[in-house]
């Protein structure tokens, strides 16, 4: 049934087996469980859970705040990327290393020190009350906080392309009388497209789903700064099980469909961009 | 345009890559600059380019100092060894480049643009292939399409960086053929950087040997390979044997036969004694079956390889170095050579390059 | 390539002008010291905010020892049994062809696109209590939601990707020529593994362990679900910060939170340290038979 790569080596029934049976019990029944579940429901309870108006608002605000801390991670997290590639400066290794952090910190962690930097009397909270700019327990408090969830997104994936640049086609246009404004925007830019928007699917699609950073800082007011995932928690916490799991369908169904864009993105943009063997 | 550099210099941190190089190149002239990775060739055409700065030094064209004239306003065409043809764009738009980049006072009309590159496609030869991107063309047709692009923007000089480099040995010899016609009707003045003397050979008007960042020698394929000012020139310019010997009282022995020097690159004084290095052509030995007066050296002949337009016979001589040797046929059938057979070399010309080690 | 390296800043051509430079520095450096560095900072500050014994005494509580305890506990399990599952998959995947693979592929990358609550809502809802199979062992005496068990199963679920991921690539960088060439001269199948298999994945391996660790530890969504946040029992510490915040014991919440931000900062460390060293040279053919025959 299997080909094998080579009849040499061993241990292909063992790890197959191995790892088919790990990835069932671990994964496979437990993702069933939702669907079976999901079954369990009418069609008017589901569409009342998915599409209430209190659901409707969390969707807004997941999906608002979700974009707005992807599209800032894209433009500013593209000039971390840049500045780590290109450039020189005291403190690089630095930054380099805690570019991760967001990766590494426990969501708790960072969801309590975002909310007490940007609470009324935080560090940073109590120089923007006076000017009437409210960040915790606000929507925008909800978008700074997803902002530093998907920072090492659009970083990791825009560095290696950025590095593996090579300078001979800046060159090129520069030999061919293009400035350097013109040699970014026509011959570096494009090429770091694919990149750029991969990082941004990712730090979209995981900001979607993030639960620990923003449980805090948004205060969870329904209607007003409750998130997709808090209303899911929300609705465990009453038992209200059918309800959860109709909106995680939705989520789910969601995240499935950025994942598969996101590989189809990185399918078409090394066909159109990969070099091709010599004939 | 003329190019001329001054003392150009140039290090990179400990490594010096070009060490007082001077050189003038006429308008439309096709020069190469031949070496050996690490001889500063490379360098030395990216000087030229503006891509990179000399440490002390000048470049003039036309006779006008270009130190303050950047990279993109100098109108140098540069042709690259990976061709560096922008992936995203297709021919058309790769060619097309450099006429969009253009000031908007400078830039022409869309349809002259179109014009341009498609007469200039043509002029390579791919007009048909305009609407293709470059992972989808050849080694070879990525290279005439990055010289098309090089041409659009009319530059006074073209500079190639091993632009055969990465190519088979058939489309490099198409190529090489199709650049000589090329440069025959359009003269620009041209320089390639090159580690294959035969390209070298064949291409250029003039060539300038290159060695650990200096000049070896500069002239015209005739003069560098049949009159070489030194041994790495020699060495390096076709094929050559080398002969160990000694010096003995001024006078040079391979084995126990005395060399008699005639040629005019002995470097060897005549009281001095110690080892020496002798330089000859395959060609420019003769296998002969007695000795008959004029200088011959003892010799057994080891293989035959009689496939090709000479017959390659190797041996080895007395003294113990392996020899090669190319004979016509006809020669070759007079001689009737068997491996192991005893015979004798003797050089055609008394061109022997002695250099004392 | 040029046989030169260029070592001079000046490179004409592919320079930005230094205002460009100046500014996009300054702003990436603002960008992160805004994003990461104050929150860094912060944590540290508002941990010690009470003075230095409130501090130790935030850490040596008995409830904090607990979701150490149990943090250390799931990690220990967790990480050691997806590092195991990371190798399975990625020798099966690297070394051999078989129909379903991509999908294989995708099914291990599934966790990572799943919200972390909603993972946890998973396993409460085929374990819990009202749940067919989570009745059923409750009925015997066996609590999985609630309980520890639960919170391991969900670490488990999302952090197994982690070491599979980074040791995929690198088994198929390596590629099968050593392990070949042991078993042609005669080593068995679990000579080969650990002798020359394990050896020339141990940095990859070691970063997987690594990165998994850290998320083992500093799971919060999912294990917020399972847990049922019983105090000193089933608290990891991300949990146990959570409810001392919501005490409002900032000061000990940030405490406990600042042992996790050591093991953050130490897991980047060594994820720099490691990265540098994951895909191996291919050694000779000498060390191969040495390595099988010593």
């Amino acid at each position: 049934m299997a080909t094998k790569r080579t009849n040499v080596l061993p241990g292909f029934n063992l790890t197959l087996g191995f790892t088919l049976a790990y990835l069932g019990i671990v994964v496979l029944i437990p993702l069933s469980t939702i669907f079976f579940k999901t079954f369990t429901l009418t069609w008017p309870q589901f569409w009342a859970a998915v599409a209430s108006p209190r659901t409707i608002a969390a969707y807004r605000l997941s999906f608002g705040a979700s974009l707005a801390g992807a599209l800032t991670n894209s433009v500013f997290g593209f000039i971390v990327a840049w500045t780590l590639v290109r450039y020189e400066f005291p403190g690089k290794t630095l930054v380099d290393v805690m570019v991760d952090l967001p990766f590494a910190l426990p969501t708790s962690v960072a969801g309590i020190t975002l909310t007490a930097i940007y609470a009324g009397n935080g560090w940073i909270g109590r120089y923007l009350a006076p000017l009437g700019i409210k960040v915790a327990y606000a929507p925008l408090g909800v978008a700074v906080a997803l902002t530093f969830v998907g920072l090492p997104f659009v970083v990791r994936t825009v560095q290696p392309v950025l590095e593996d640049l090579d300078k001979e086609y800046e060159e090129a246009a520069a030999t061919l009388g293009a400035t350097r404004m013109q040699t970014f925007m026509l011959v570096i830019a494009p090429a770091l497209i694919p990149a750029l928007l991969t990082g941004f699917a990712l730090a979209f699609a995981r900001a979607l789903g993030e639960y620990g950073s923003v449980v805090f800082i948004s205060g969870n007011m329904p209607m007003r700064t409750e998130l997709v995932p808090l209303l899911i928690m929300s609705k465990l916490e009453q038992f209200d099980y059918a309800g959860a799991t109709a909106i995680a369908v939705v989520m789910l169904v969601v995240s499935f469909l950025l994942l598969l864009g996101v590989n189809m993105l990185q399918r078409w943009s090394s066909r159109r961009l990969g070099e091709a063997q010599d004939a | 345009m003329s190019i001329e550099l001054r003392n150009i210099s140039k290090k990179f941190g400990d490594f010096v890559a070009v060490d007082n190089i001077s050189l003038h190149i006429e308008t439309g002239e096709l020069v190469a600059l031949l070496g050996l990775s690490g001889s500063g060739k490379t360098t030395l055409l990216r000087i030229i380019a503006g891509l990179e700065t000399p440490d002390t030094g000048e470049v003039l064209f036309h006779g006008e100092d270009a130190v303050d004239v950047s990279v993109r306003d100098r109108k140098v065409g540069f042709v690259f060894q990976h061709y560096a043809l922008f992936r995203h764009m297709t021919v058309f738009e790769n060619v097309a480049f450099g006429l969009r980049v253009l000031p908007r006072k400078a830039r022409p009309a869309e349809t002259e643009v179109a014009r341009r590159v498609h007469e200039l496609l043509k002029l390579v030869q791919l007009d048909f292939l305009a609407d293709r991107y470059p992972s989808q063309l050849s080694g070879g047709q990525r290279q005439r399409v990055a010289l098309a692009r090089t041409l659009a923007v009319e530059p006074k000089v073209l500079l190639l960086d091993e632009p055969f480099g990465a190519l088979d040995a058939k489309v490099r010899q198409e190529l090489r053929r199709w650049l000589r016609r090329l440069h025959d009707e359009i003269k620009i003045t041209s320089v390639f950087v090159t580690h294959d003397q035969e390209e070298a050979l064949e291409l250029a008007n003039r060539i300038v040997v290159m060695n650990n960042g200096h000049v070896e020698q500069i002239g015209s394929a005739e003069e560098v390979y049949h009159h070489p000012a030194n041994a790495f020139v020699y060495n390096f310019l076709g094929n050559v044997n080398l002969f160990h010997g000694r010096i003995e009282n001024g006078r040079v022995f391979l084995g126990d036969t005395a060399v008699e020097l005639e040629s005019t690159h002995a470097h060897a004084h005549p009281d001095e004694t110690g080892k020496a290095v002798l330089y000859v052509r395959p060609h420019l030995l003769e296998i002969v079956l007695q000795p008959n007066g004029k200088q011959t050296f003892p010799a057994t002949v080891k293989s035959i390889n009689p496939a090709g337009p000479q017959v390659k016979v190797e041996l080895v001589a007395e003294w113990g170095d392996m020899v090669q040797v190319e004979i016509s046929h006809d020669r070759y059938q007079a001689l009737h050579l068997e491996p192991g057979a005893n015979v004798f070399l003797r050089p055609k010309e008394q061109k022997l390059f002695v250099y004392q080690i | 390539m040029p046989e030169s390296v260029d070592y001079s800043p000046k490179n004409p051509a592919t320079e930005d002008p230094p205002i460009v430079r100046r500014a996009l520095i300054s702003i990436a450096l603002a960008f992160m010291g805004l994003f990461v560095f104050i929150p860094v900072i912060a944590v540290f500050v508002q941990a010690f905010s009470s003075g230095v014994g409130a501090y130790f005494a935030a850490i040596v509580d008995p409830e904090a020892r607990a979701a150490i305890r149990l943090t250390l506990m799931t990690a220990a399990i967790a990480v050691p049994l997806n590092v195991g599952f990371g190798i399975a998959a990625s020798w099966a995947i690297a070394r051999f062809d078989f129909p379903g693979k991509q999908t294989l592929l995708t099914l291990i990358d599934i966790p990572f696109s799943v919200s972390p609550v909603i993972s946890g809502m998973l396993f409460v809802l085929l374990l819990g209590v009202r749940a067919p199979i989570g009745g059923f062992l409750a009925a015997h005496g066996v609590r999985i939601i609630f309980a520890e068990p639960g919170i391991v199963l969900a670490t488990i679920f999302v952090t197994f990707p982690l070491a599979a991921r980074e040791l995929i690539p690198i088994m198929q960088a390596v590629g099968s020529e050593e392990e070949e060439a042991a078993i042609v001269l005669g080593a068995g199948g679990w000579q080969m593994f650990f002798r020359v298999t394990l050896p020339n994945v141990k940095w990859g391996l070691l970063y997987g362990m690594v990165l998994c660790n850290a998320r083992a530890m500093g799971e919060f969504g999912a294990v917020s679900v399972v847990s049922g946040h019983i105090r000193g029992h089933t608290n990891t510490m991300p949990l146990y910060i959570e409810i001392l915040y919501n005490d409002y014991q900032f000061a000990a919440a940030f405490a406990v939170s600042s042992l996790l931000t050591l093991l953050a900062i130490a897991t980047l460390i060594a994820k720099r340290f490691l990265e540098r060293r994951v895909v191996p040279a291919k050694p000779e053919q000498d060390e191969i038979t040495a390595k099988v025959a010593a």
